[in-house]
């Protein structure tokens, strides 16, 4: 490296250390807090960083067992927490596994199969991931309600609604899974094609195995996503017991009825799986795509 | 498997599913859902064509996917421009056949004498024992399941000179078998109908209102007439009046003309559009200046724990944002919160940042900073690799510091890809529901407005609360404004596709 050293250099690098350094405070902060909040006594209760007396009854909260007040009386959790977790794992698990299924087939027709209008195919699919769902949701509302009249299994109200309602988003899949594909070279499918396998098999029996990783990898961000979703669900789902974590957690902090602490302990319970995920799948993700480039 | 039965599974199993949808679509378009049967008929058709046309062989891996994709993604979208031309809403939620369906069956107490009734027992069904409240003359019906069902079931009634036998149902059971006791209807002997009215009595009750030919509707009860009018989407009297429940109808172009002219309406939705430009704006200038000022310090190499900075600096993006998002509401609670506990010991302040335009404002910027930046930090930094060392060298040579190699290489080499993402970034702001709904939901309103409207709302938001929240579920308004600001993302998705071919052909 041929960077100049001088004798301001050091100061440099002082400074640097200095501003990161407090930047992470700053991003650190609110995550210590909400540690420190969900050990500590009470909903309203204030203190420093590190709580003076620790009670567990938040997370009892959480975790919803039977919590004993100041006054001796003991109540039961009010917000279902596990169901709710339950409940978006559900969702997520069916959603991820409806992405793959639909995304992996089309992005083989998109990288492999030659058909009209292919460009303008990728195109339209790129054109309407620009497009937020967020605008469409009356739209949403109004289908969901009137498939409800037929079929209340999947209108509003029910989770398959919102399994059905993300299936449509599968854009950034496609184009994830259509580029690891293309990093495969072709000849290893036209060797089986040659053997007498028919495009199905060829897809089935030879390309699919090789982009395990990569689905992995899809599946992951579509559960991610679907854990996060606020929007749709917020106005599919209404009663109590089908709410996902992302619609249910608000509840903790409506005016009237503010339990801080507890909050404090179901956002720990609920967000660090998912952060854990997400961190770790993020550099799978890297190593997925290239471990496949290097392959061709 | 013999390869004669794996020829015509296939075509058996698309023959099966194709009939098996086909009666589904009847049952659905028996119900008067003629749209979602007309959409599930195309695509029942498609995927019959597709799967037994060696043609289509194509299509056949790309159906699920481009079919789930048209059907919950673009379809929704035509459907909310749809809906624009309505007047769907709380008030005409539902379609004509149904309104008129709701009103044919209500129903009124008309006149003549009213029995009080006993369900008694008799062997595992029930009959209903009748007791003329003003002669005291007692009848019997015919024995009755009472299980719960939709239909009416007309029952006989006949003179009886027995008591009321023991094991009458009880109050408590009478409310849990409601359902079903409403829809008997009892004949008397005198030719008369009666239904329950209450727990305990039986009246002879009428429906309110007759179907005549040309689809007005007779009050059965003052002979008036009610028409319906496909202009307001209500059934309505001779002097105007108009009777619950409405139906939807087109009402063109009336929902614009409403944002665009009706002043209580036009002057938020200007402010609202007003602050989310400068929301999206400000939003990815700080998360963008923040993050690649840290790609910059990050890509150092004198610097060291850079893992670790990384790592820590890279949280706040792996966290749920609506987990984060709830924690900052808590934290910058104005009475408990602990931002101004930290404020209130350091400086003696305590800002109202939630009942204050400008501080929930700069409080909505402060939280999508610290949401948005570390993603940008990823981006740049992955950009900055790119650029060729030698560049940084030979600036060394000619005696430049880090501030001038900054500004003169890294930034204009940075900034020419980084483009597109920056406008995406700017959509995406633009439409950033979950950020201002769960923190703020758009509150402080303004005062004066005839639908509620925040000054921290953004477009979507103020859309959302119209549909979803107060104000009676104005979706045909809510729809209406909706397309609006499709058309402007449209216009960013341009730009941005622009943005895109120019910074690939620079690569190129």
């Amino acid at each position: 490296m041929a960077i100049v050293i001088d004798k301001s250099q050091r100061w440099r690098i002082f400074a640097a250390h200095a501003f990161l350094i407090v930047l992470c405070a700053i991003v650190i902060f609110p995550l210590l807090m909400v540690v420190s909040i969900s050990l500590r006594p009470g909903n309203f209760a204030a203190g420093s960083l590190i709580p003076k007396s620790i009670s567990l009854d938040h997370w009892r909260f959480a975790l919803g067992l039977p919590v004993t007040g100041p006054d001796g009386r003991v109540t039961q959790p009010d917000l279902p927490v596990l169901l709710w977790l339950w409940n978006s794992v559900k969702v997520a698990t069916l959603s991820a596994t409806v992405a793959v299924l639909l995304s992996t087939t089309a992005a083989y027709a998109f990288a492999r199969l030659k058909f009209a209008r292919k460009k303008a195919a990728l195109t339209g699919l790129m054109l309407m991931q620009m497009f937020p769902t967020v605008l469409a949701l009356v739209a949403i509302h109004s289908i969901f309600s009137r498939i409800g009249h037929a079929f209340p299994a999947i209108g509003v109200n029910s989770h398959w609604s919102l399994v059905l309602a993300y299936s449509g988003g599968i854009a950034l899949h496609i184009w994830i899974i259509k580029g690891f594909y293309e990093s495969i070279p072709p000849e290893i499918e036209e060797a089986a094609t040659v053997d007498g396998a028919t495009p199905w098999q060829a897809f089935w029996r030879v390309l699919l195995p090789m982009a395990l990783p990569i689905l992995m990898v899809v599946f992951l961000l579509a559960f991610i996503g679907a854990v996060n979703e606020y929007p749709v669900a917020s106005i599919l789902l209404h009663s109590q017991d089908r709410l996902t974590m992302a619609v249910g957690a608000k509840q903790f902090l409506y005016a009237q009825h503010y339990l801080w602490g507890d909050f404090a302990a179901a956002a720990i319970l609920s967000g660090l799986p998912v952060s854990v995920v997400f961190i770790l799948a993020q550099r799978w993700m890297i190593s997925g795509l290239t471990s496949g480039a290097n392959k061709g | 498997m013999p390869k004669a039965l794996k020829r015509f599974l296939l075509p058996a199993v698309i023959l099966a599913l194709g009939l098996a949808g086909l009666y589904v679509i009847t049952l659905v378009y028996a119900m008067g859902e003629s749209l979602l049967a007309a959409v599930m008929l195309a695509t029942l058709a498609c995927f019959v064509w597709i799967y037994t046309t060696q043609k289509a062989y194509v299509y056949r891996y790309l159906f699920p996917g481009i079919g789930a994709a048209l059907i919950f993604v673009v379809f929704p979208m035509l459907y909310t421009v749809r809906i624009g031309f309505t007047n769907y809403s709380s008030k005409n939620l539902l379609n004509f056949k149904r309104a008129t369906q709701y009103l044919l069956e209500e129903t009124y107490r008309a006149d003549g004498s009213t029995f009080n009734s006993e369900v008694v027992p008799d062997g595992g069904k029930w009959r209903i024992r009748l007791e003329d409240a003003d002669s005291g003359a007692a009848f019997l019906t015919g024995a009755v399941a009472l299980e719960p069902t939709e239909q009416t079931v007309t029952l006989q009634a006949a003179p009886t000179s027995t008591p009321v036998p023991d094991g009458a149902m009880s109050l408590r059971d009478l409310i849990e078998r409601q359902d079903a006791l409403k829809n008997l209807v009892v004949v008397m002997p005198s030719g008369t109908h009666v239904r329950m009215t209450g727990l305990h009595e039986f009246a002879p009750q009428r429906l309110q209102y007759t179907r005549n030919p040309d689809g007005s509707l007779t009050n059965n009860q003052d002979q008036s007439v009610l028409r319906p009018n496909f202009k307001t989407g209500f059934y309505e009297t001779a002097d105007g009046e108009q009777v619950q429940p409405g139906f939807q109808v087109d009402i063109g172009w009336q929902n614009y003309t409403q944002i665009f002219t009706d002043a209580s309406l036009r002057e938020p939705f200007g402010r609202i559009f007003l602050w989310t430009v400068v929301f999206s704006a400000l939003s990815v200038l700080f998360c963008t200046s923040l993050g690649m000022v840290l790609a910059v310090l990050l890509s150092w190499d004198s610097l060291r724990f850079k893992g670790l900075y990384r790592l820590l600096l890279f949280l706040p993006y792996a966290i749920p944002s609506f987990i984060s998002i709830l924690v900052f509401k808590g934290l910058f609670n104005q009475n408990t919160g602990e931002i101004n506990l930290v404020l209130h010991g350091l400086f003696g302040l305590s800002p109202t940042w939630f009942s204050d335009p400008f501080l929930a404002r700069t409080m909505l910027l402060i939280v999508n900073t610290w949401l948005g930046f570390p993603y940008m930090m990823v981006v740049c930094m992955g950009l900055i690799k790119a650029i060729p060392n030698d560049l940084y060298e030979a600036s060394a040579v000619a005696g430049a510091g880090p501030i001038t190699n900054f500004f003169r290489i890294t930034m204009p080499l940075v900034i020419r890809p980084l483009t597109p993402l920056l406008i995406a970034s700017f959509a995406f702001n633009f439409n950033n529901l979950v950020l201002v709904n769960l923190l703020t939901g758009g509150l402080p309103d303004f005062l004066n407005t005839s639908v509620p409207a925040g000054t921290t709302d953004l477009l979507a938001t103020y859309t959302y609360r119209i549909a979803f929240q107060d104000s009676g579920q104005k979706f045909g308004l809510a729809a209406a404004i909706s397309t609006v600001v499709f058309l402007m993302v449209a216009a960013i998705a341009l730009i941005q596709i622009r943005a895109t071919r120019i910074s690939q052909d620079d690569k190129g």
